[in-house]
């Protein structure tokens, strides 16, 4: 485990110490300053200097009893949860391209997303109407489909059959899902709109008390497993070598990312795109050493889930858009760009 | 005498009152809802819709807070209304208790394509805007149109298709396009079939519908008339063949709002006329 370190720590282009801690603190500081610019901002406008009057205040207009009641009931839960799962969805990215090797790998790869949807759409179509079954459900369906997958892959040696295993499941929750889009009748699909395009509206505080701490407790346990991610990115025989036991790793880091996406996808749905990508900015700046990638990521997919969330809702007020389509829409081309100018 | 003044007096009084709280800023989440506060002359109070609120025309140079099944709580927030309107088909449900913890006015009226939903619907918004009186003309109205069209079962076995993407859907039953056609007293032949399903070609052939309804929109997609007729799946059908096929704009097939006894007619006429009818 001892020289496992020593070559984990020294990979082909380390960032000095003191470049990463300043990357690190400049994002923590635009995740902050977007957090207070989105809080304010959206289809209420609240101005900025009434906002400590609005939150903490004890005579309020009746402008300002709106404002506070948009903020607290409505605004604030979604700007907040675009944090965690932005948060979430992009450490555990990071994570499972380190895992395959594969700059396309993210944590949809192992049928965590498709399988939550196919949960939900279950509920959705086959449940008693109402809502309480949805998360639940949803939850189940992606730790169902992760577990199957991996039982599927693991069989073999090496990450290529847990991948194809993963494209499988991928594919069969899909036609599942068509399936019951098929059976489903007016008032159901509309439901089911949800699940495929994503959506933070609705977030709730109580939905906030359980995820904030579960998505941020488990990706401190994920980034304590950044030796061995390290170590992964030399081949996995290399790894082994290294002394690190690759298949209880492989175990471990494949039921960390289902548990950290898992609610996540069951409180937002499918949102792709952000852990795909954004592990690739921030790679494309600071290198591949995960002690530092890992935590900058997880900033990182704060800051462009907030982003993202910011411009659906004041792009086309007073209606706004689905998250889904702006985190293409915007990352995309942002990402060709990045790609193009690191190649020049 | 007295009394009668006092009671005058009153009943003014309690008139005033009403005209004081009736609201003004009203937003309205439903494409047939907004067709009724137009109806009962209240247009004017609207200062949002939804993205369905396509008749009249005014309705669609108000701002939109999006589709009513995925609105935005903020957007109608932002409008300030004293009064939301929505069929209980607007949400996500989570959205409307939203709107009630914000201290808005939420009144949702039911969506189903009878007449009594109808009626429920024309009673709940007229009540909502202070015009209770006007409403219950209108109910009349609708009623006494309906009744004056003197529809008896004809039997008639149709087809009702729409073409929105370029693949033709089939109505079946728990359909608004179905009720439609059970109150203009056609038989639809997709009846063993629940909701709007791909129309596969081949049973088209072998349900051998007499006559075959479908949308304005739904032709344009489809490429006129005589493109239409030529569709694998219609082509074959007796109906195509005797060129029996009613266009109907598609809000007044499907809107089921106080404009139910014009569509109907159109129905109708349409149904059994022996020539292609159009509108």
């Amino acid at each position: 485990m001892n020289s496992a370190s020593a070559v984990a720590n020294t990979p082909a282009r380390l960032p000095s110490l003191h470049r990463s801690l300043a990357v690190f603190a400049t994002l923590t500081a635009v995740l902050v300053v977007l957090v207070l610019v989105s809080s304010a901002n959206g289809a209420v406008r609240i101005p900025f200097s009434a906002m400590p009057h609005v939150l903490f205040g004890d005579v309020l207009t009746d402008d300002e009893v709106l404002w506070r009641n948009v903020l607290m009931q409505v605004r604030l839960p979604r700007v907040l949860l675009a944090v965690v799962a932005g948060a979430g969805l992009t450490i555990t990215g990071t994570a499972m391209q380190a895992l395959f090797r594969n700059p396309l790998a993210e944590p949809g790869l192992i049928g965590i997303s498709s399988g939550g949807a196919l949960g939900a759409v279950a509920a959705i179509v086959l449940g008693a109407p109402g809502m309480f079954w949805l998360a639940p459900a949803a939850f189940i369906g992606s730790l169902l489909s992760t577990a199957v997958c991996y039982q599927l892959g693991s069989r073999q040696r090496g990450m290529g059959s847990l991948l194809l295993a993963g494209v499988a499941i991928n594919v069969i929750c899909g036609s599942m899902i068509g399936l019951f889009t098929y059976m489903a009748d007016d008032a159901q699909l509309r439901s089911l709109t949800f699940w495929n395009m994503g959506s933070l509206a609705g977030a709730t505080w109580s939905q906030l008390a359980f995820l904030a701490p579960w998505t941020l407790g488990l990706s401190l346990l994920l980034l304590r497993e950044w030796r061995a991610l390290n170590a992964l990115l030399l081949g996995e025989r290399e790894a082994q070598h290294l002394g690190f036991a690759l298949k209880s790793l492989r175990r471990r880091l494949i039921v960390l990312v289902a548990l950290i996406v898992g609610p996540l996808v069951a409180a937002t749905g499918v949102i792709g795109f952000v852990g795909l990508v954004v592990p690739h900015l921030v790679r494309l700046s600071l290198g591949a050493d995960h002690r530092w990638l890992l935590p900058n990521t997880l900033v990182a997919g704060a800051i462009a889930l907030s982003l993202a969330d910011w411009l659906a809702r004041i792009a086309v007020v007073p209606a706004e858009l689905p998250i889904g389509i702006v985190t293409s829409l915007v990352g995309g081309p942002f990402f060709l760009w990045m790609l193009t100018r690191k190649m020049r | 005498m007295k009394k009668l003044c006092c009671a005058l007096l009153l009943s003014l009084t309690t008139l005033v009152a009403q005209a004081a709280s009736a609201p003004q800023r009203v937003v309205s989440l439903g494409g047939p809802l907004t067709e009724i506060i137009y109806a009962l002359n209240a247009g004017d109070r609207l200062v949002g819709v939804d993205a369905s609120s396509l008749y009249p025309a005014a309705a669609t140079k108000l701002p939109q807070v999006g589709y009513y099944r995925a609105f935005s709580v903020e957007g109608v927030a932002a409008l300030n209304p004293d009064l939301i309107l929505a069929t209980d088909q607007a949400g996500p449900p989570q959205a409307i208790s939203q709107l009630r913890s914000l201290g808005k006015r939420v009144i949702v009226l039911p969506s189903a394509p009878t007449l009594e939903a109808l009626e429920q619907r024309v009673q709940g918004v007229s009540a909502a805007l202070g015009l209770r009186d006007d409403g219950g003309k209108m109910v009349a109205q609708i009623r006494q149109q309906i009744a004056q069209l003197d529809i008896k079962p004809s039997g008639i076995r149709t087809l009702l298709v729409m073409n929105r993407t370029g693949k033709l859907e089939g109505a079946g039953t728990d359909t608004t396009a179905d009720a439609m056609l059970k109150l203009a007293g056609a038989r639809n032949v997709l009846a063993s079939q629940k909701g709007y399903k791909p129309l596969s070609a081949e049973a088209a052939i072998v349900l051998a519908p007499q006559a075959i309804v479908t949308t304005t929109m739904s032709l344009n997609t489809s490429g006129g008339l005589d493109a239409f007729l030529a569709l694998p799946g219609i082509a074959g059908t007796p109906a195509a063949k005797a060129r029996r096929v009613v266009v109907i704009d598609d809000l007044l097939l499907l809107g089921f709002g106080p404009r139910l006894a014009e569509g109907l007619a159109t129905l109708k006429t349409g149904l059994t006329a022996p020539v292609t009818a159009s509108r």
